[in-house]
């Protein structure tokens, strides 16, 4: 799968409370919760991610509170990929779960700058940043995780593993 | 080869020996979710096609993150939780049962078990030597459905808390000075296993409060060993016979190992916006608080009341400051009603609220206005946590809450110690 689209910053610990506030966690209707996305951060993100479907965080994305709303907030606003220097291990889990793909490299994290054309290819594992020239290599995920992937997510993955006892 | 805590615990319940690093699936033995994200795990466990769980008794929705309903959406909410599981005959923990974390020690969690729950601050139960962790709401569905969930299993940080505090410091101070020291991602993915010669002194009090800290770091689990404390805690609660002895093998591998010397720390708070961002009190300028907070899931328990209303007996909250106490579950409001500790609070000026979460999330019951701050004893001060991008939150022991709302700011309590 190749994803190309402009990059959207930000900074460290970006944390689930400022990606979906708790006072809108009562609906997991995912276009709701795609309109308060990010509302405590930057009042511009919905306007932003019109153009730009990439997320280019530092250290910790998605550190604090459990809520998968969070990462089904961040898809639903038509962000198709977040590249950070390192994520919090539930947000991690949550968006592979619902198929957000998420990869972390800190160098690429760290260079690619606001409003940078990005392309980034997940199978064979690099990220191309088109407007600065440099590449970058990423690490395949484990066994495991891919087969989670390539089912569309943990629901169908159970789905199917469930069909396969039977 | 010898194992840490979660290499033993994961490996019993994989059925096989495995390490840091290793995936494993494995049985679970407590899976839980609240009204935050347990309507969500509904929805995936239809579209899974499971109207009923694996194991129903030990299968628990708990509704305490927005309880009692302060909005017809969230109660609608609510309905769809109490209609499930009566459905599957899973357990359900209603308004005024209190927060989800206390209610697991109490009745559910048991040393050597793994418990999965949709809720970050799920590491709670790793005080009673349990694997348990946070996890999200479709992870949650699964575990319900199947009993079972898949985990990497993490490497180990060991922490010595060694030497006893001095006066007013106590293990809240502990864990957010570990927090600043290490950062708020200087665990993730890993275990803290804690350890050292204070930690035989503490209470089991003492202990939930540093477990359920462990996130804040970014960790996955953060486990004591059990032992005489914890064994003293299940019979308190008629659950003597769950005791199991759980410790790491005398040669596990840690990936580090971090010595404090608790004597030597002082009282200490989390400024905005973040757990990592510490600072003694007796190095802070003066801060004028709004609003002050004891409770939560981190210092809620009965240990933590007794401590506040020592601190507040006899004397008068501060005319411009807000006193909102929450016991962390039914039975340690009893306890705290039987021990008179409720009604020096009230005498105090403070305002009681039924067992739950209470403003800690921002959704009901204390919501602070535009500019204002909160000193509170709860785990997190990420902006807008209390319902308002525009306030101040800053985290502090239950003893230094209480004395700074007497104050009217932020202050140091071993003035009066």
């Amino acid at each position: 799968m190749v994803i190309s689209d402009k990059a959207i910053k930000y900074g460290n610990n970006v944390n689930t409370d400022v990606i979906i506030p708790a006072r809108y966690l009562n609906t997991s209707n995912e276009n709701e919760l795609a309109a308060h996305c990010f509302e405590d951060l930057d009042k511009d993100f919905i306007e932003k991610s019109r153009n730009s479907k990439i997320i280019i965080a530092g250290e910790n994305f998605g550190c604090g509170s459990s809520r998968e709303h969070a990462p089904i907030s961040i898809k639903a606003s038509g962000i198709k990929l977040i590249i950070a220097e390192s994520f919090a291990r539930i947000f991690f889990r949550n968006a592979i779960n619902i198929g957000l793909p998420v990869i972390s490299n800190p160098e690429a994290a760290k260079n690619i700058k606001d409003g940078d054309n990005i392309e980034v290819d997940l199978d064979r594992g690099f990220i191309k940043d088109i407007t600065s020239g440099k590449e970058y290599k990423t690490n395949p995920f484990p066994e495991f995780i891919q087969k989670l992937i390539e089912n569309g997510g943990y629901v169908n993955f159970v789905k199917a593993e469930a069909l396969r006892e039977n | 080869m010898d194992k840490t805590i979660s290499e033993k615990i994961i490996s019993s319940h994989a059925g096989r020996d495995v390490y840091s690093g290793d995936i494993a699936v494995v049985d679970v033995d407590v899976v839980m979710a609240q009204d935050g994200t347990g309507p969500l795990a509904v929805s995936q466990l239809k579209k899974m096609g499971f109207e009923k769980v694996k194991n129903p008794a030990k299968s628990i929705f708990f509704i305490d993150h927005a309880a009692p309903s302060p909005r017809k959406e969230l109660s609608n909410t609510h309905a769809v939780l109490r209609q499930y599981a009566e459905n599957a005959g899973m357990v359900l923990s209603d308004v005024g049962e209190g927060v989800c974390h206390q209610i697991l020690v109490e009745n559910f969690a048991s040393p050597g078990d793994i418990v999965i729950g949709a809720d970050s601050h799920t590491c709670t139960s790793g005080a009673l030597g349990a694997f348990s962790t946070g996890m999200g709401s479709t992870d949650i569905a699964v575990g319900f459905a199947l009993a079972k969930t898949w985990l990497m299993v993490p490497q180990t940080i060991k922490v010595n808390f060694n030497n006893i505090p001095s006066k007013g410091v106590y293990a809240k101070d502990l864990i957010i000075y570990l927090i600043g020291k290490i950062t708020a991602e200087g665990a993730t993915y890993k275990t803290l296993e804690f350890s050292g010669s204070f930690t035989k002194n503490m209470t089991i009090d003492d202990r939930f409060t540093i477990s359920n800290m462990a996130v804040e770091a970014g960790a996955k689990a953060g486990l004591f060993e059990s032992d005489e404390i914890t064994k003293r805690f299940l019979k308190s609660q008629g659950r003597g016979n769950d005791f199991k002895e759980v410790f790491a093998d005398k040669n596990a591998s840690y990936e580090q190992v971090i010595d404090i010397d608790c004597s030597m720390l002082e009282p200490i708070i989390s400024m905005p916006y973040t757990v990592d961002n510490v600072c003694s009190v007796s190095k802070i300028e003066k801060i004028k608080i709004d609003q002050v907070l004891i409770g939560t899931c981190t210092n809620g328990r009965l240990a933590d009341l007794k401590i506040a209303s020592d601190i507040l007996k006899g004397k008068k909250v501060n005319k411009n400051v807000r006193l909102i106490v929450v016991p962390a579950s039914k039975k340690v409001y009893l306890e705290a009603l039987k021990e008179g500790i409720i009604e020096a609070l009230i005498e105090s000026g403070a305002a009681i609220q039924s067992p739950g979460c209470g403003p800690c999330v921002g959704v009901h019951q204390g919501i602070l206005g535009d500019g204002e701050a909160c000193l509170s004893t709860q785990n997190r001060n990420f902006k807008g946590r209390m319902g308002n991008p525009d306030s101040f939150i800053y985290l502090s022991s239950p003893a230094t809450a209480a004395y700074s709302a007497i104050k009217g700011y932020i202050s140091d309590v071993r003035e009066i110690l």
